[in-house]
């Protein structure tokens, strides 16, 4: 077994990054313009990658598969962005916020990267500010904050219930400015679909064209994954219908290990499945539980309209269960309590497989406030819910009119039902400090590593990741490897490595036309969602998992017998690119049942059955799997090979995470 | 789960942009109204892909109302009947059994028709490259609490910032006008004291690119307003004149 080396820099924690930063091999502006930079996905990470080297002077391509930067999926991201401003004067700093986001993790994220996530964090928050993001502020002007869960600080920032799309949006105003400069060359509705290595390093690209089905070869001295997770590998996800995994297994395939792939986050609030047609599900935001309370009936199958439920019979089972945190434990927590009360026969809703999140106490609370801002001194109860639902609705307007939307039910009136479903995926590419995975000149950011929430993420950190890598870490340490490329022309793209390539992609295409089977692609995924979410979900075992993997090899067969591509490739084709997609989630799925099988020991996302407290918590064993997963692609059929990245804790004492 | 909704639906089919379109009639069965309206054609391409036709192409993508990227056209109003949201967020219950439906896509000459119901958009890209943004490279900033902006202010500048960029307003414009989409990034960067500096040539710059990408004038008809999904409010519209006019004044000077 070879060993990873993460290249995480000398000296103490607190000086790894400021030193890196002051010593890191620099490119000179002259230089930077003969360098090339392909950026794939135009999200938070992708498009402040972007749009941060393009101001350096790289020359930078930008792909993205939607028909704007500006649709990429972080837009949906609703809750807010944590940075350790310590605005609120409540004992925040950047060890405090590395220290809930390593405990959050459960222990199984990279010290290193944390502590430098945590201290650009700040940063962000300035820079999305100066771009003219419009956070949400106080009365006298500044920055207004919110609770997360798994922390006792407020250090989100918000946008209302909008943070990710204004983040976003920011981020894609400066890549459009730079394409306006003419120093980004932006090709949407496009499609990565290979990886092209010469002598074992990246040098570019296979993409397609989606609009006329052309494949176009594009060099690159450097190349950046920033194409987001993979939760859609089980269909019925918080996700873009168009969120996949393809790039990453691409890269994968070449060469690029794959990192803790099992770790995947399955989010507390969500508005539960209502039948068979669902295409996807809504997320309702974290931030909802600042102010809404987490219960079901204590006596089971109670089935008495929620608002007639006395409040001695209510079970708000996470204050019960974690007094400390309360309905602010992190997601893995709260998401495992909830499907122990409906597994226990207390769910709520048609489906049984629902619990309350309910906001009559705040409204009540928030109108009280009120009415003593306004200096009424005996108003009527009325008048408090009014209130009080006005000051909610500021809050959280946009979730309540979407829950309204998709449920018909008002959840002004009456409490959200809510349920876990599939967020955000820990798992992805293993990158070392400079964010490279293992192929030289291949980097990944963003959600499509996996490298710094370890085996369950916070709230609120996946903005913070994104626009951290992009911003204000690949600009530094790309200069680490680009210093070195300085000599190398750009590589005609008629050189037999690409070709190859094309020739790869090419075959791949005509063979799932070739097929001509009886199934839609859709049918195919559907089936491998069920799978993933029965024996790979929020609860796994080893013969769930065994199962799975033959039953997931054998979807892989039929797939490549019976599928049914409509059209032609040589056209806008969205069943094509589907196809594309599914088939990859098929082999992804395998190796996610095989992760989990490995890791026997439950921590964060990953609950084995086998493995918890008696209590029901989750059973870390930190003498035998202290360390990330890394799998090695070794051939469709061939089994892949496990390489181990050690963590080791020398700035926090690992211990059994209570929120009690 | 499965309804008891059966819908007629004349969809538009056109095979690329080169070619002419049609309005083809398809029925559809047992339609229930939790569904959304994307997932019940949904169900209409799995029936085409049975019967091995070419199912209808639709832009669409986090099926929640944010990322701007579904564009239905439905019985003549952009995503349809219900106020301030995208066609992803209608449901299947806002329809009564029998209904018929008519589903085009966005008509601008901007917006040239991709495939069926998608189109070319990048327009707007080139609009917002054109100004749309606070010249401010990474690592420039001050400490973010350094400058201090009224609640109220933030607060009309998030209004205008909320838009998602779908062109339902450019739809719903009988001239095909963009000023809705135009003059929300304008006014949110006017609003802002981080936009000041290029105030007046970003209203210009972006204004100027706005025609040179054949969109039509505007005509104060506020159909755009009342079709938007994110309620951008015409006051933008009025704000980005008013700056225009400045700066055409100052310019002339």
């Amino acid at each position: 077994m070879s060993v990873l080396d993460a290249k995480i820099p000398e000296g103490t924690l607190e000086q790894k990054w400021t030193k890196y930063r002051s010593t890191v091999p620099l490119v000179n502006p002259s230089n930077k313009r003969n360098l090339e930079v392909i950026v794939v996905g135009s999200g938070l990470a992708g498009a402040s990658a972007a749009s941060a080297l393009a101001e350096l002077g790289y020359k930078v391509k930008v792909f993205c598969f939607q028909d704007s930067a500006r649709r990429a999926h972080s837009i949906a991201a609703q809750g807010g962005i944590n940075a350790a401003k310590n605005y609120q004067n409540d004992g925040d700093s950047v060890y405090r916020l590395f220290y809930d986001t390593i405990k959050g993790g459960d222990y199984r994220a990279r010290e290193a990267n944390v502590y430098r996530l945590a201290e650009v964090s700040s940063s962000i928050i300035d820079q999305c500010v100066a771009q003219g993001v419009p956070f949400a502020r106080e009365y006298g002007g500044l920055l207004s904050n919110r609770s997360f869960g798994g922390t006792q600080v407020q250090r989100t920032f918000y946008a209302a219930g909008q943070t990710g799309q204004q983040l976003l949006l920011g981020a894609y105003s400066s890549l459009q400015r730079q394409v306006g400069m003419g120093s980004v060359k932006m090709y949407t509705r496009h499609e990565m679909l290979d990886v092209v290595k010469i002598d074992g390093v990246c040098r570019g690209i296979i993409a397609r064209d989606l609009v006329t089905g052309k494949l176009e070869r594009h060099f690159g001295h450097a190349v950046l994954l920033c194409t987001g997770g993979y939760g859609n590998v089980f269909y019925l996800s918080t996700n873009a219908m168009g969120s996949n995994v393809t790039a990453a297994w691409k890269a994968y395939k070449q060469g690029a290990f794959f990192g803790n792939p099992c770790f995947t986050q399955i989010h507390p609030t969500c508005i539960p499945v209502s039948g068979d047609h669902q295409s996807k599900l809504t997320l309702m935001s974290e931030s909802l539980r600042n102010d809404g309370r987490i219960w079901v009936p204590k006596k089971q199958g109670d089935t008495r309209n929620p608002v007639e439920i006395p409040e001695e019979e209510r079970d708000y089972y996470l204050e019960r269960r974690y007094p400390a945190f309360g309905n602010l434990v992190p997601r893995d927590v709260a998401s495992r309590a909830a499907k122990e009360r409906c597994d226990a026969g207390y769910g709520v809703g048609t489906s049984k497989m629902a619990v309350y999140l309910d906001f009559a106490y705040n409204i009540k609370r928030y109108g009280n406030v009120e009415a003593s801002k306004r200096n009424m001194h005996s108003p009527t109860e009325e008048e408090i819910i009014r209130m009080g639902k006005e000051v909610v609705k500021e809050k959280y307007g946009n979730l309540f009119d979407m829950y309204q939307q998709i449920t018909g039910e008002n959840p002004y009136e009456q409490p959200m039902r809510i349920y876990p479903a599939v967020h955000y995926t820990m798992g992805g590419l293993w990158v070392d400090y400079n964010l490279m995975t293992t192929v030289p000149g291949l980097y990944a950011l963003g959600e499509a590593n996996f490298s710094d929430h370890g085996a369950n993420r916070l709230g609120a950190s996946a903005l913070m990741q994104g626009l951290a890598d992009g911003y204000f870490v690949i600009p530094y340490t790309i200069g680490s490897y680009l210093s070195k490329e300085i000599a190398t022309k750009a590589i005609d793209t008629n050189h037999e490595a690409f070709v190859e390539a094309e020739n790869k992609v090419k075959s791949q295409i005509e063979n799932l036309f070739n097929i001509k089977g009886t199934k839609s692609v859709d049918h195919f995924h559907k089936r491998l969602g069920k799978i993933m979410w029965d024996k790979c979900g929020m609860a796994r075992n080893a013969e769930g998992l065994k199962e799975a993997i033959t039953e997931i090899q054998q979807i892989r067969k039929e797939f490549w017998s019976d599928v049914r591509v409509t059209g032609t490739a040589d056209e806008f084709n969205p069943e094509l690119e589907k196809a594309g997609r599914v088939a990859d989630f098929i082999e992804l799925g395998e190796l996610m049942c095989k992760d989990a099988l490995d890791r026997n020991e439950s921590c964060g996302g990953h609950f084995r059955e086998e493995f918890q407290t008696e209590e029901g918590e989750a059973m870390r064993d930190d003498e035998k799997f202290a360390y990330v997963s890394n799998w090695e692609f070794k051939g469709l059929d061939a089994e892949p090979s496990l390489h181990k990245e050690e963590l080791k804790y020398e700035n926090i004492k690992i211990a059994q995470r209570s929120y009690k | 789960m499965s309804g008891n909704m059966n819908l007629t639906l004349k969809v538009w089919r056109q095979k690329n942009a080169n070619t002419d379109g049609k309005l083809v009639t398809y029925q559809v069965k047992d339609i229930s109204p939790d569904m959304s309206f994307l997932e019940m054609i949904d169900i209409l391409n799995e029936q085409l892909i049975n019967k091995n036709e070419d199912p209808i192409a639709f832009d669409h993508d986090c099926r929640e109302g944010i990322c701007g990227m579904c564009s239905l056209y439905i019985n003549g109003r952009p995503h349809g009947p219900k106020e301030k949201i995208t066609t992803c967020q209608l449901h299947m219950r806002s329809f009564k059994d029998g209904d018929t439906i008519v589903i085009e896509p966005w008509r601008a000459q901007a917006f040239p028709v991709i495939k069926d119901l998608t189109v070319d958009r990048s327009a707007f890209d080139r609009v917002i490259a054109a100004g749309g943004f606070v010249s401010v490279n990474t690592g420039n900033a001050q400490d973010a609490n350094s400058l201090p902006i009224g609640k109220e202010e933030a607060d009309l500048a998030f209004d205008a910032a909320a838009c998602i960029g779908c062109g339902a307003c450019v739809a719903a414009c009988k001239n095909a006008s963009a000023m809705l989409f135009v003059s929300a990034k304008v006014s949110q960067l006017a609003l802002l004291p981080q936009g000041q500096p290029e105030r007046y040539m970003r209203v210009q710059n972006m204004v100027a690119q706005m025609d040179a990408e054949g969109f039509g004038n505007c005509t104060n008809t506020g159909a755009c307003e009342a079709e938007c999904p994110k309620g951008i409010s015409l006051s933008n519209i009025a704000r980005m004149n008013r700056d225009f006019l400045v700066a055409s004044v100052a310019s002339n000077n």
